[in-house]
């Protein structure tokens, strides 16, 4: 698997930039990869949903729905998608230093 | 007298009475199996009921058929567990109090969950196939069907059986071709995740088989609403797919019950240590098949495996000993493609599905990860193995309860 070096960190990702080791995930980690998703600055609005994620993902192994993520997290969709522009899932997930929702097969 | 009381008696249920009555001695225990009433279904077979294939009377047979000697059915909805009390209450009133509690209660459709998804459409254009009644409604709407949009939607993660919405789309594919109809029907498969195939490897070996098939991928389709005055999903994006035939894949759910004994989580699945399948709350109640809050693929194969973890983990608890065995995530799926073919999937919590041969390595005699006709055939005696081995909890011949990587092409 690929290394990639962010700012002072090197991380373990997979093809598409996702974390294999969400333990190595810090919040200047989370930084760097908003911005290389376009994002400049991690508000305290992305920190929520960024650490719902994660904390969904280590309760339960994997991330929450987008219905799930409004439902639980208080963000509105619309917010949501507004935060993480084009897919916050999957986006939202990347930043969370979790993997990328994902089906069986 | 002690008791030990399983709630649910479908797939897991029924295999751990199996199990238990073979191990608990009857002078010590009382062992009871709870369901509401008793049809045992036969719920793989829901995907071929919708193309004529199956009738009820594959898919149905009486539960009492399948409970051991030693195991008493007890029919009566389930009102709430009361683990403070160490008793379940059901809803005529009678309490049934345990030593050890089998939560195996499974998880349904709830379409409400999705505005506008249980409205005037509901069995009219829009349908489901994760219950008897909406494959065998299907059924009609798809012999009746001449041309146009079918959209199939998954609303959001995790549903039972996964492949299931996939299978559902080739079938689909195979049905029209064979009406002679293809041409003028078009196959939408709306799905919230990345793409049809998720893994790697999966998503390298069966990449190009819905482009083959014709069938559209809409991915990160994040079903918001159903509109159905228009005809159309719309996702929270504001994508719109209209459809003349809708086949919606609901939210799905725990048991109401969970809930209001507050043992769930927001979808009403139950926390459950992913490895020894107790619950994350209670010590003297485990959780075992759909009902669990576990990433294991949410199918009967699983279900087999855990009741297998679960029989030797329970039993130590019984015992006042600690708890030695591990489930590894192991899942074992046949997955149709069409046209008489299918796939065989092997994997766990760690090892994606990978290419290879099962489950003799160098022998076989089914391919994992590639169509054939022979893995087609292990589908359809599923439909056998299902009634006659795995709910009678007898081992599954060459197929270990852990994962096994021999065969496997890494
Ligand atoms: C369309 C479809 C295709 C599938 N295909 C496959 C496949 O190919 N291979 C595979 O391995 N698996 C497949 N599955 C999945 C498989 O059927 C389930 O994973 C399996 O049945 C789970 O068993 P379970 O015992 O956890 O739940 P269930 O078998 O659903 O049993 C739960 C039981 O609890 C009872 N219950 C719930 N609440 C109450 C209450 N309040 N009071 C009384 N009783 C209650 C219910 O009546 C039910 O009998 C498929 C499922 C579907 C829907």
């Amino acid at each position: 698997m690929p290394n990639k070096t962010i700012g002072a960190f090197t991380i373990e990702v997979d093809d598409e930039g996702f974390m294999l080791d969400h333990t190595q995930w810090n919040r200047d980690i989370a930084t760097a990869i908003a911005q290389q998703e376009g994002i400049a600055t991690l508000t305290d609005r992305h920190l929520l949903v960024v650490d719902f994620m994660r904390k969904e993902f280590i309760e339960k192994g994997t991330g929450p729905s987008i219905r799930r993520l409004t439902k639980e997290s208080g963000v509105e969709t619309k917010e949501l998608y507004a935060l993480f522009p084009g897919g916050p899932a999957k986006k939202a997930a990347k930043i969370a230093g979790i993997k990328k929702p994902a089906g069986c097969i | 007298m002690k008791q030990l009381v399983i709630l649910g008696a479908g797939t897991a249920g029924t295999m751990m009475a199996q199990h238990l009555a073979q191990h608990l001695d009857p002078q010590d225990w009382r062992l009871l199996l709870v369901d509401r009433d008793d049809e045992h279904h036969y719920q793989p077979g829901y995907i071929f009921t919708p193309f004529g294939l199956y009738d009820r009377a594959d898919i149905i047979k009486p539960r009492r058929q399948f409970v051991p000697r030693g195991a008493e059915l007890v029919l009566g909805e389930i009102e709430a567990v009361e683990p403070a009390q160490n008793r379940v209450r059901l809803q005529d009133g009678r309490t049934l109090p345990y030593d050890f509690l089998v939560i195996a209660s499974g998880c349904s459709i709830a379409p409400q969950q999705t505005e506008g998804l249980a409205g005037a459409g509901w069995r009219k254009n829009i349908f489901d196939f994760y219950t008897l009644d909406g494959s065998l409604a299907l059924r009609d709407a798809l012999a009746k069907f001449q041309g146009g949009r079918l959209v199939i939607n998954i609303t959001e993660m995790p549903i039972k059986c996964p492949v299931a919405p996939l299978e559902f789309a080739f079938l689909a594919d195979t049905f029209f071709l064979q009406r002679g109809i293809r041409h003028k029907v078009e196959i939408i498969y709306a799905t919230p995740l990345p793409g049809a195939f998720t893994k790697p490897r999966a998503a390298k070996e069966l990449g190009d088989l819905l482009a083959r098939k014709n069938i559209k991928v809409e991915a990160e389709f994040a079903i918001g609403r159903v509109e159905g005055d228009k005809n159309q999903i719309v996702s929270w994006d504001e994508r719109a797919i209209p459809f003349d035939l809708l086949v919606s894949i609901p939210t799905n759910m725990g048991a109401a019950f969970v809930e209001r004994s507050g043992l769930g989580d927001e979808l009403n699945f139950i926390p459950t240590d992913k490895h020894t399948l107790r619950s994350k709350k209670h010590e003297n109640i485990f959780v075992l098949g759909d009902a669990t809050d576990l990433p294991s693929s949410k199918a009967g194969s699983v279900a087999h495996f855990q009741a297998e973890i679960l029989t030797e983990n329970l039993l130590a608890a019984i015992a006042g000993r600690p708890l030695e065995a591990t489930f590894d995530g192991h899942a074992n799926c046949f997955v149709e493609t069409g046209g008489g073919k299918a796939l065989l999937i092997d994997f766990n919590y760690d090892v994606e599905p990978l290419p290879g041969v099962f489950p003799l390595p160098g022998l076989g005699p089914m391919h994992l990860l590639r169509e054939t006709r022979l893995n087609h055939w292990g589908k359809l005696m599923f439909k056998w193995i299902y009634w006659n081995m795995l709910l009678k909890a007898r081992p599954l011949p060459f197929i270990p309860v852990h994962m096994s990587m021999a065969g496997k092409q890494v």
